[in-house]
């Protein structure tokens, strides 16, 4: 049973970061934004693991496991930014929110 | 039968699955009959006695009732999680169950030996985890899709309480992770056996007292049994994040509740209670004989209640049931059975020790207000769970310390 | 086609379809459970890579963790119920081939470059690689400052957090 190649998973990991800039070009509401920006860390981390597994080394491993985390710490940050941008202009949608003075 | 020669693991998996499925789903529907007696019996009442002898065809009309049912969507509801939610639930509660082992034997079936564990993970405890913490999803989608009131606000408390004691719910395990040093279930249960001062088991309950007091608070949480069932208890929330749902969604998330339960206690004897280790030393093996002595004691029971006490249809079907009573517990006489039913048996034991405990404490306890809750589980079982860790490491580490100077 | 290569395209067109729905879907929670589900069909590919750790961490954090407070975020705030992106000529109709030229052109110097070999080697068997022993010995000894960075960096978050998302009473 051969494995899968190495360049498959990067390839996937590929898809998934340009699908994720698409999201975060296209969309409006801000959560969509940061759930696009999750999604490239996540393409990311796939591709830290494959070459992790290509090069039979764990530092991959603890870059992944360190992205997790400061995805974490970012998303809980950007998260209550976003609550706080609801909580002034009543909207969630970026377009509303590109004045600097109301 | 070539099929099973080359693909061995996939078929001998495949059958334990639909046995495990088939014994679990029976033992949530007896579950539910088991804790209206116990509360029942603690509230001096007679709980289901009337539906077959005992009550025990209670769990059987309560199922053909929530089949019957009307199955309404409330108006305005978002489709596709509204169906979703009790699905989520109900597998994620049941998946856990692939990763317990339940006996340390070698049985053979279809001609291929396996063992008595679906998946025999290196990291099981922490997939056991993982799986848990995306049961929050269940009831925070099922809250939130129910387009009304009172299921969002309980399903959001419900899924906030879930997240938060999920943390005490780790931190308390990792003790007993340190004293192991292996997250593998198998090996985690061999390092309990043995005996301190030759008659206490090596349980890790004896070392990790306070570990096993907070696992067990958190797990009453992380369930949403009482006393923490604030967010699905009637007088305050209607039904909490299952108002809107009826027939055979509701059914499903009930047996996601009682499924939770089963794995959180499967977890805790796995732990604490030592899994499928005797108590009593190996070489008393006349205690062999205990299952099948305990279910010919049941079916004498069986049959004096049937002979004496009972009438009418009670009557046949407590013959019924005695009958079985008497053929399971003479095949526990037989060698090859006797010798793969003893792990089992005592893990089996344990665990309904500690479903007992779970019932006794919902008839007995009253349930804590919201930001009690949620105080008790950050600002007391949080910091009781680190203090726990650190010292198990300390403890640990100390003749290393004090070696090296 | 061995197990491992239909293994991998089941997850790898479920990661795939995940990240579609997210751009598709019109509702925010919609996305939500999208991105879950490209998490979880990634915790599976790490565990096809022999990261069997990093994938219970994946679920356990990413996917159990940081999605819930998304998910607790779109609830509480009703983001959004519907919006509506009009997608601008150019970019369908010129974007998307652009898109796929690059993606064949990494793909094809991939495949033929240094690394090539290696790449397409498919990193022998599973060894005792990503064990966790292994793995918490290399973070708690060469990467010790990073973990203790990390730590703090989650403190300020907490902090942060708490800050920003007070009510000004």
């Amino acid at each position: 049973m051969n494995a899968v190649p190495i360049s498959f998973y990067l390839v996937l990991s590929a898809v998934l970061f340009g699908l994720g800039v698409v999201a975060f070009v296209f969309k409006r509401n801000i959560i969509t934004i940061f759930m696009a920006i999750e999604l490239m860390l996540n393409a990311v981390n796939l591709a830290f693991v494959a070459f992790a597994r290509a090069w039979n080394q764990l530092d991959g491993l603890v870059f992944v496991f360190f992205v997790i985390v400061v995805a974490a710490a970012e998303a809980a940050v950007g998260l209550a930014i976003a609550i706080a941008l609801y909580q002034n202009r009543d909207s969630l949608n970026i377009e509303r929110v590109n004045l600097l003075k109301f | 039968m070539e099929f099973v020669t080359q693909h061995p693991i996939l078929v001998v998996s495949l059958v334990k699955i639909v046995i495990l499925l088939f014994l679990t789903l029976t033992t949530l529907a007896y579950l539910t009959w088991f804790e209206r007696k116990v509360v029942a019996h603690i509230q001096s009442r007679w709980g289901p006695y009337y539906v077959g002898a005992h009550g025990l065809l209670q769990p059987l009309a309560d199922g053909l009732k929530f089949l019957f049912k009307e199955d309404l969507t409330p108006p305005g509801a978002d489709q596709l999680v509204y169906i979703l939610a009790p699905f989520l639930a109900l597998s994620l509660a049941l998946t856990t169950l692939a990763l317990i082992p339940f006996g340390p034997s070698t049985i053979t079936i279809l001609g291929q030996p396996t063992q008595l564990i679906i998946a025999n993970v290196n990291i099981g405890l922490m997939f056991v985890f993982a799986i848990t913490s995306i049961g929050v999803y269940g009831v925070a989608l099922a809250g939130w899709s129910s387009n009304s009131k009172y299921p969002l606000l309980g399903g959001l408390r419900s899924s906030a309480q879930m997240v938060s004691y999920e943390v005490a719910l780790t931190l308390s395990v990792v003790g007993v992770v340190l004293l192991a040093g292996t997250l593998n279930f198998d090996a985690m249960i061999a390092d309990q056996s043995g005996y301190y001062l030759h008659f206490i088991p090596r349980w890790h309950i004896f070392p990790q007292i306070i570990g096993f007091m907070c696992y067990f608070t958190s797990a009453i949480a992380e369930t949403n049994r009482v006393p923490f069932d604030l967010p699905e208890a009637e007088t305050e929330l209607v039904a909490g994040f299952h108002t809107e749902y009826s027939s055979f969604k509701f059914a499903m998330f009930f047996m996601a509740e009682y499924a939770n339960m089963l794995t959180v206690s499967c977890l805790a004897t796995i732990l604490f209670l030592g899994g499928w280790l005797s108590p009593f030393p190996d070489r008393w093996t006349f205690l062999h004989y205990l299952p099948g002595v305990g279910l010919i004691g049941l079916a004498l029971y069986l049959a004096y209640d049937a002979a004496i006490l009972a009438r009418g249809i009670a009557r046949i079907q407590l013959i019924v049931i005695t009958l079985g009573a008497f053929v399971l517990g003479a095949l526990c006489f037989y060698p090859p059975v006797m010798v793969v039913i003893q792990g089992p048996f005592w893990f089996l034991l344990k665990v309904g020790f500690i479903l007992f405990v779970y019932v006794w404490m919902r008839g007995t306890l009253p349930r804590f207000r919201y930001d009690q809750l949620m105080s008790f589980g950050w600002k007391l079982l949080l910091p009781v769970s680190l203090a726990n860790l650190v010292g198990t490491a300390l403890w640990i580490v100390w003749p290393l310390l004090v070696k090296h100077g | 086609m061995s197990l491992a290569f239909i293994l991998f395209f089941i997850f790898a067109l479920i990661a795939v379809a995940g990240a579609v729905l997210l751009i598709v879907a019109r509702e925010p929670i919609h996305s939500a459970l999208a991105l879950i589900l490209v998490m979880m069909s990634l915790a599976a590919l790490y565990l096809m890579l022999g990261a069997e750790f990093i994938a219970a961490v994946q679920i356990i954090v990413y996917a159990g963790a940081i999605m819930v407070l998304f998910v607790f975020v779109i609830m509480l705030l009703n983001a959004g119920v519907e919006e509506r992106t009009n997608w601008s000529k150019i970019a369908t109709y010129a974007g998307i081939p652009l898109g796929v030229l690059l993606l064949l052109e990494l793909a094809h110097w991939m495949a033929h470059s240094a690394m090539g070999a290696t790449l397409a080697s498919g990193a022998g068997a599973p060894n005792e690689m990503a064990s966790t022993q292994a793995l918490s010995q290399l973070l708690f000894q060469t990467y010790l400052f990073p973990f203790e960075a990390t730590s703090i960096l989650i403190l300020i978050a907490i902090l942060g957090a708490l800050v920003l998302a007070k009510r000004d009473e």
